[in-house]
């Protein structure tokens, strides 16, 4: 079949053949109605019977892969959607490098593939889990819809990987999956795998962050996923990476609005210093330094996820074949790196610097270090917001070694910018640095829904186009 | 390098020499010295290589088959003054490190098969030694249920191996001096590092010999032990024994055929199949026929067959990961000769058929590839052949049936056979060391006897690893054997040594496993095999120079 057409003749939207594939046919009939369960407990709340005006892949084709429509939710099609597959392609990096790409599972690399893969999975229902609560207190029904496109999407992600667990990973693939929809973030019993993933997203700037940096974060997992050997792993997360950029869209624009609102308030009122926390907050709008701290909160729960900076997983994974750096295929280089260092920040003798390590076992450091950069280009964005408003404030990436709870640094107690000092110290100074319990309950106290068409919380400004290419006033949500 | 043939018969022996007097036989080493099995070296004073080997398990076998009224067998040398060196230094020294580790398995499994002799068919073996025996000679005397040794004042057994060449005494030595002949420690110690051995009274004394006998006395003296082992055999009187005729075999680039078995090599995925073929009719209705039909009886032939096919695979396959093994047959037809073959009583020939089973099983259990069942349609694992799913690492059994192939799904059958005839070399059926913490799933599984087993069932009672559909079957097989071919072969060679020798220790696990574990590694260290170890050194005039760290 073409594999830019979805098949809509069964249940699932897909390009992959499915209804001439048993095995997944039959894997998925009986996983679907675990996930609908999953997503009525614990998708959206109360928003399950709304009508949302929601955007649904059709093709895989970059010119024409979405179709709008309202939808309720359980009633979205989600579906199994792979990137055309490339004539010839080649295994990019690593000891296989230059063999075809593998079709099928090697099983010499079966275990570590399939670690990856649930890794990735567990985070897609894991981020809906945490932001279910966010509907009753969304801002203007354009960010509802937003927050919905998210999570549905999100859901298919969940339904990408679990289509690689089934289709090539047998009874093991299958009780993966069936676990993925076990877990639940947050919870002490069975938590999600990820740290990041387990945070509580208590409300919408925390939402635009985590949308931010930690899909950022997802972004860059992928890239390096769409690198892989195996190909339909590769396939699957070049797909899933255009649905990836609305999250990020999301976020960015997000927190870009609640800038642009904060400034034009402080602007409005005549107050010209960003750190008159109470002047600014009694005009109902969330402060720069707030702001500020909410960014280094998410930015370095993000960095943990990258693991450890020295990592003989990650070194397995690349030279198996199986996960690339970012934009492997730009990189002038071998792609095999059995002699190649790569600078590593440490700390050594009370100072930061940067030591050489085998480029192998830095795979995480460089990933990670290719995602600040991509960080720092949307925080200079948003710097350009407050330039342009007159108010003279700029939000900055912390030190990397900040507030970490994994990797070298994180037994260090240091500044964001880089200070070293005792932890008691660091305790004492925290909430210059990170959300207070104060501050996250004056952003609560901003939390109240605003559900009237085109009408925006005094908090965030309105975006500057709509979804689709909308009026202002399209009605995204209707509630029933 | 030219193939290792395991078949020959007594007219192409060139190392050994049998002789029928009644019921007793003499089996007499007289090693050819320049009928090395390789290049290289001369077979000298009695010193054997694998081809003596061979020829000894010839005869072993065709002692029990062709001569039942055989109940002794004296082990003697054909050489004046020398009874065996020993297996030879040079051929050692030169051999690849698998090929000694695969030459002292057959050898360890060829004395063990001595003694299975001697225990099951009451066929003993008297071992006469004039002159030395060294090294690998007295461990072949070892096996023998009596020894005796000629008083003539330099004739001596010897365990030379530490002081001499570095290594130690692999095929069974050390272990039968310390646990069937239970020599004192302290002794045993002393003898291990006397390159000279020990003769005469002492050796009796300290056990090594059974008694010591002046040279004019020899022959009486075997005339009367032989009569005396014989009188207690139980191995019948007037009874005729069938020929072992040559199996019929065909080589291909990447095949051997035989006419029940078949053995497929795929190079790429470095696994072989083994294809067991059931029997083509029923079973005969009485015992009497299993004579009758000698070396074409089903069960006879098939593990002349497999037995060769194994043996073959471990010399001259050393790069196949995996060996799979499957079957094709009628299960019913299985279990009736299973019937015939316990029902026989006291049937000689049923006997040694079973026990020839036994061994062959254990001869699959101690091969250092990954074994792996795959229970498919048309196959017919029942009674005797699941025996050989049980002696893998993995069984895979498929639910159900497979897209295109209207054969009906797969079924397992246990009975009797499966529950006593065929001991592992702990001492433990198959099922009783698979489910040694769990004696309820024995009991289940012996409550099932009798019935055909599918899938899902054998899966839920222990008996498979994994029961698949057709959905699941390809790709998982396909992903195990990926797998198992990726892993370091040592690394699997050790774990699957000790993962199927669940419980008791037995003098033959103690054999295949700590002796050739230690001998193994001694046989990797250059104070044995380097440039200036003892085995390399031998024979120079040149004393070894070692690593004086203790590990």
């Amino acid at each position: 079949m073409d594999m830019t057409d979805v098949d809509y003749s069964t249940k699932i939207p897909n390009n992959i053949g499915l209804a001439e594939d048993r095995r997944v046919l039959k894997a998925l009939e009986q996983w679907h109605p675990g996930y609908i369960d999953w997503w009525m407990q614990m998708g959206p709340e109360g928003f399950q019977e709304a009508e949302v005006y929601l955007r649904t892949a059709v093709s895989v084709d970059p010119k024409g892969w979405a179709r709008f429509g309202y939808v309720k939710m359980p009633e979205y099609r989600w579906g199994i959607l792979l990137a055309p597959a490339e004539e010839g392609r080649v295994i990019p990096f690593g000891a296989h490098k230059g063999e075809p790409a593998w079709q099928d599972v090697p099983g010499e690399h079966r275990a570590l593939l399939r670690r990856l893969i649930v890794i990735q999975g567990d985070t897609e229902p894991a981020s809906v889990e945490q932001q279910r609560h966010l509907g009753a207190t969304a801002p203007s029904l354009y960010d509802l819809r937003n927050l919905f496109q998210v999570n549905v999407e999100e859901g298919r992600h969940l339904w990408a990987m679990v289509y690689l667990l089934h289709k090539y990973f047998g009874r093991d693939g299958r009780e993966e999956a069936d676990e993925l929809l076990r877990r639940r973030s947050g919870s002490a019993d069975k938590p999600r795998m990820l740290g990041a993933f387990n945070e509580a997203t208590p409300d919408w700037l925390s939402f635009f962050m985590f949308t931010f940096f930690t899909d950022r974060d997802g972004k860059m997992q992928l890239e390096s996923l769409a690198q892989s050997g195996f190909d339909p792993l590769s396939r699957t997360c070049r797909f899933m990476l255009t649905e990836e950029a609305h999250h990020m869209f999301v976020g960015e624009t997000g927190v870009g609005r609640t800038i642009q609102r904060t400034c034009e308030a402080m602007k409005e009122a005549g107050i010209d210093d960003p750190n008159a926390i109470d002047q600014v907050r009694a005009l109902g709008v969330i402060d720069l330094p707030t702001i500020q701290k909410k960014l280094n909160l998410h930015f370095t729960l993000s960095l943990d996820l990258f693991g450890a900076e020295i990592s003989t997983n990650a070194a397995n994974a690349f030279t198996a074949g199986l996960k690339g750096r970012f934009e492997e295929t730009k990189i002038d280089d071998d792609h095999v790196l059995t002699d190649a260092t790569y600078p590593v920040l440490e700390y050594v003798d009370g100072r930061f610097e940067e030591v050489d390590h085998p480029a192998l076992s830095a795979i995480n450091m460089r990933l990670r270090d290719d995602y600040i950069k991509d960080c720092e280009k949307g925080v200079g964005r948003w710097n350009k917001i407050i330039e342009k408003t007159g108010v003279d404030f700029a939000l900055s990436l912390p030190h990397q070694a900040f507030h970490r709870h994994i990797g070298a640094f994180s037994s260090l107690s240091v500044s964001p910018t880089g200070e070293i000092m005792g932890k008691d110290e660091w305790d004492a100074r925290r909430n210059e640095w990170l959300p207070s319990a104060a501050d996250g309950d004056y952003i609560d106290s901003l939390m109240t829904p605003c559900r009237n068409p085109g009408d925006y919380a005094g908090w965030i400004a309105p975006p500057r186009v709509g979804i689709d290419s909308k009026p202002g006033d399209f009605e995204y949500v209707k509630l029933a | 390098m030219a193939r290792i043939d395991f078949q020959t018969d007594p007219s192409h022996y060139r190392h050994w020499r049998l002789e029928f007097n009644g019921d007793t036989a003499n089996l007499i080493m007289d090693v050819d010295e320049t009928a090395g099995l390789f290049e290289g070296y001369e077979l000298k004073l009695n010193s054997y290589d694998l081809g003596v080997d061979i020829e000894l398990y010839d005869a072993i076998q065709r002692l029990r088959f062709e001569h039942p009224e055989v109940k002794v067998v004296v082990l003697r040398s054909g050489k004046d003054r020398v009874f065996c060196a020993g297996a030879n230094i040079r051929m050692l020294a030169g051999a690849t490190h698998a090929h000694k580790v695969n030459f002292c398995k057959f050898t360890n499994e060829t004395r063990n098969a001595i003694e299975d002799a001697s225990d099951h068919s009451g066929q003993a073996y008297l071992c006469v030694i004039n002159g030395t025996a060294a090294g690998g000679g007295y461990e072949l005397a070892l096996a023998a249920d009596h020894i005796i040794l000629t008083d003539d004042g330099s004739s001596s057994v010897a365990l030379p191996e530490v002081p001499l060449l570095a290594v130690l005494p692999g095929t069974g030595g050390i272990t039968r001096v310390t646990d069937k002949r239970k020599v004192r420690r302290d002794r045993a110690d002393v003898f291990c590092t006397i390159e000279e051995g020990v003769k005469g009274a002492r050796a009796v004394d300290w056990r090594l010999v059974d008694e010591v006998v002046p040279n004019s006395k020899i022959e009486e003296t075997v005339k009367a032990r032989a009569a005396e082992f014989a009188a207690r055999s139980a191995r019948p009187s007037g009874a005729k024994g069938i020929a072992l005729g040559p199996l019929a075999r065909s080589f291909g680039e990447d095949s051997v055929d035989y006419d029940l078995v078949h053995v497929e090599i795929d190079r790429a995925a470095r696994m072989a199949t083994i294809t067991v073929d059931g029997p083509g009719r029923d079973a005969p209705a009485d015992a009497a026929a299993i004579a009758a039909e000698g070396d074409q009886f089903w069960p006879l032939k098939l593990a002349r067959e497999l037995d060769d096919a194994i043996l073959h695979l471990r010399l001259n396959e050393m790069d196949v990961a995996v060996i799979a093994f499957k079957s094709s047959g009628d299960a019913a037809r299985v279990l009736g000769y299973d019937a015939l073959l316990e029902n026989a009583g006291d049937d000689w020939l049923a006997r040694e058929i079973l026990h020839y089973w036994k061994r062959v099983l254990k001869r699959i259990d101690v091969t250092s590839r990954s074994l792996v069942a795959l229970i498919e349609p048309g196959s017919c694992f029942a009674g005797t052949l699941a025996e050989i799913a049980f002696a893998t690492d993995r069984a895979y059994m498929l639910i159900g049936q497979l897209e295109g192939d209207n054969r009906p799904p797969p079924e397992l059958h246990l009975n009797a056979l499966n529950f006593g005839r065929y001991p592992m070399s702990n001492d433990l059926t198959r099922l009783e060391t698979r489910f040694l913490g769990e004696p309820d799933s024995l009991d289940a599984a012996r409550a099932v006897i009798g019935e055909a087993i599918d899938a899902e069932r054998a899966e839920e009672l222990g008996l498979v690893t994994f029961a698949y559909d057709d959905i699941d079957w390809e790709d998982e097989v396909r992903i195990f054997l990926e797998e198992r071919a990726s892993f370091s072969p040592d690394g699997l060679t050790g774990m699957e040594a000790n993962i199927r020798f669940a419980g008791p220790e037995t003098m033959e696990t103690k054999i295949f496993g700590r002796l050739t574990a230690w001998q193994n590694w001694i046989f990797q260290r250059p104070n044995a095999v380097g440039a200036e170890g003892a085995l390399r050194r031998y024979g120079s005039g040149r004393r070894p120079d070692y690593d004086i760290t203790r590990v």
